[in-house]
């Protein structure tokens, strides 16, 4: 039986660290996620995630913290994707040069590693429902780090991002808010890490805001279905995960999936 | 006479061997017309990029309401040329005119009642309530740059730089837009700094025109710059003016190494 939920109300003390993590993960994805998709870095994700993973895998072999390992990596990834490819295309090929480079290294990390199989595994693909108190204060930390740069840059970031040329002529500093939109993304895939695994961080960053665009192209309405909809998915995947005793990765990207695919046909209802 | 908006003194640009210009000296006065017209790689584009402060002079300096420029200028509108927008981006018209009215400011985009007003009067301005809610991605050529008009005069700047905002236009859409530009420059009392390759749609209008040819440049007014013995001197071949139904062609250039069009300067 995949689901059983008989004991739910027992269980969901245990997960309510989870649920906490869950929720600022998804307001930050949210929010983040629709400077990805406007800033056209829905691939460079993927790559900073897989660097985050080999740092984190470090970490874990080295026997310090993961998170702080997870940090350093995107950082890496972030400060090298935003240096070497400020062009589109550029960009591309410099992710797809680090993805497998960055993959190839965590793999080799936790294959040294001799500890707990769970947890290497939990890397990639996200964990059950084990985030504990120092975990969360961690992830709550970055939260609301992220949260405040955006709250001060969110006005200048978006021209920088909509209209880049007349940003420029209009005193943005758009290279300085490039940098510092990679060193927010670096942190945001970081945190994702750590509950979806590496392998899936695309559900939380880039899913729920490609599909709000899909049915509205109002620009602050985009921002709340973006959150609402990484709400849905991550929440909403662990408890489903909870009942199963399943990872909750693939419950919260067959969410975010399934809200994805009703926002593309509700586009398409309307044409 | 007031003090100028835009000052470029000595001005000189060069990269490496190509000059594109050499001590350019020119002074803009509020409500003035200029436009900048030249063939391709003569240093039109440039030169509004050394206006912003993106393009370091060889020598010389520029000024903005007495001030020198280093990266862009909430004083400054500008108007691009266009380009199609990707029909996803999350922009209705309306919040295009918002991001020139306040959108190189710091913090979160609330909306408040002066920007509220301010952008309602723009879209007076400028016909465009029909459109305001529509995804800029759907608009025509001609309807984007109406709007860019709006937006580049939304705070009140006293300098506004176009950088061919007429290019991809059919004729009659060129008109509407260059006659907007026109009639918000004067209820704005904003300078208008032109760049295009072709000074038809803007003839009725420009008070000056800045002419750039291998490396050397007129000023003047258009009737003093468009003649044949003039440009004949600045490229240093025969080059015939000719004006046909208040139009000006200009023939003999050699420019062909681009659209044929551009012969229509």
């Amino acid at each position: 039986m995949i689901f059983n939920f008989t004991d739910f109300g027992a269980l969901l003390p245990l997960i309510t660290n989870s649920l906490i993590a869950g929720a600022l993960l998804a307001l930050v994805g949210g929010l983040i996620g629709v400077f990805v998709n406007t800033r056209d870095m829905s691939f460079a994700v993927h790559g900073i995630s897989e660097l985050s993973f080999a740092g984190a895998s470090f970490a874990l072999l080295a026997g310090t913290d993961v998170v702080l390992g997870s940090i350093a990596g995107s950082l890496v990834a972030a400060g090298l994707i935003g240096v070497l490819g400020a062009k589109a295309r550029e960009r591309n090929s410099i992710v797809a040069v680090l993805m497998p480079a960055g993959l190839g290294l965590g793999i080799m990390a936790i294959s040294l590693y001799k500890g707990q199989a769970l947890n290497k595994f939990g890397l990639l693909t996200g964990q059950i429902v084990a985030v504990d108190v120092p975990q969360l204060a961690w992830l709550a930390g970055i939260s609301v780090f992220i949260l405040a740069v955006l709250a001060v840059v969110w006005r200048p970031l978006a021209f920088a991002s909509l209209d880049p040329e007349v940003a420029l002529a209009r005193g943005v500093p758009t290279r300085g808010l490039s940098v510092v939109f990679m060193l927010l993304l670096g942190l945001a895939v970081a945190a994702s890490v750590q509950v979806v695994g590496a392998l899936l961080v695309l559900s939380l960053l880039v899913t729920p805001a490609a599909a709000a665009l899909r049915v509205t192209k109002v620009p602050g309405l985009v921002a709340v279905l973006s959150v609402a909809f990484a709400m849905v998915s991550v929440i909403g995947g662990i408890l489903l995960a909870v009942g199963a005793g399943l990872p909750i990765s693939p419950y919260v990207t067959t969410i975010s999936f399934l809200i994805y695919l009703a926002c593309r046909l509700i586009e398409r209802f309307r044409k | 006479m007031n003090k100028p908006v835009l000052e470029i003194t000595d001005a000189t640009l060069a990269y490496g061997e190509k000059t594109l210009w050499t001590n350019l000296n020119l002074a803009v006065q509020p409500h003035e017309f200029i436009a900048v017209i030249g063939s391709n790689g003569s240093g039109k584009t440039s030169l509004l990029r050394a206006i912003l402060g993106q393009e370091p002079l060889t020598s010389g300096s520029i000024t903005v309401a007495g001030k020198p420029v280093t990266a862009g200028s909430a004083s400054i509108g500008y108007i691009p040329q266009h380009r199609s927008t990707d029909a996803s981006t999350p922009m209705r018209a309306r919040d295009l005119l918002r991001l020139g009215f306040d959108g190189h400011r710091w913090g979160l985009p609330l909306p408040t009642r002066k920007m509220r007003a301010r952008v309602n009067h723009v879209l007076d301005c400028i016909d465009g309530h029909d459109l305001a809610d529509s995804a800029i991605g759907t608009l025509s050529g001609g309807q984007l740059q109406r709007f860019r008009v709006g937006q580049a005069v939304i705070g009140n700047p006293s300098l506004i730089l176009a950088d061919e905002p007429l290019s991809a236009l059919d004729l009659h859409q060129q008109q509407s837009v260059a006659n907007l530009l026109d009639e918000e420059r004067r209820e704005h009392n904003a300078a208008v700094i032109f760049v295009t390759h072709d000074v038809n749609p803007i003839l009725g209008m420009v008070d000056r025109v800045l002419y750039l040819a291998n490396g050397h440049f007129r000023i003047g007014t258009p009737d003093e710059v468009m003649r044949s013995e003039v440009l004949s001197e600045l490229y240093g071949t025969q080059v015939d003016v000719v004006r046909n139904q208040g139009r000006i062609v200009v023939v003999g250039t050699h420019d062909h190494d681009h659209h044929p069009d551009e012969e229509w300067v």
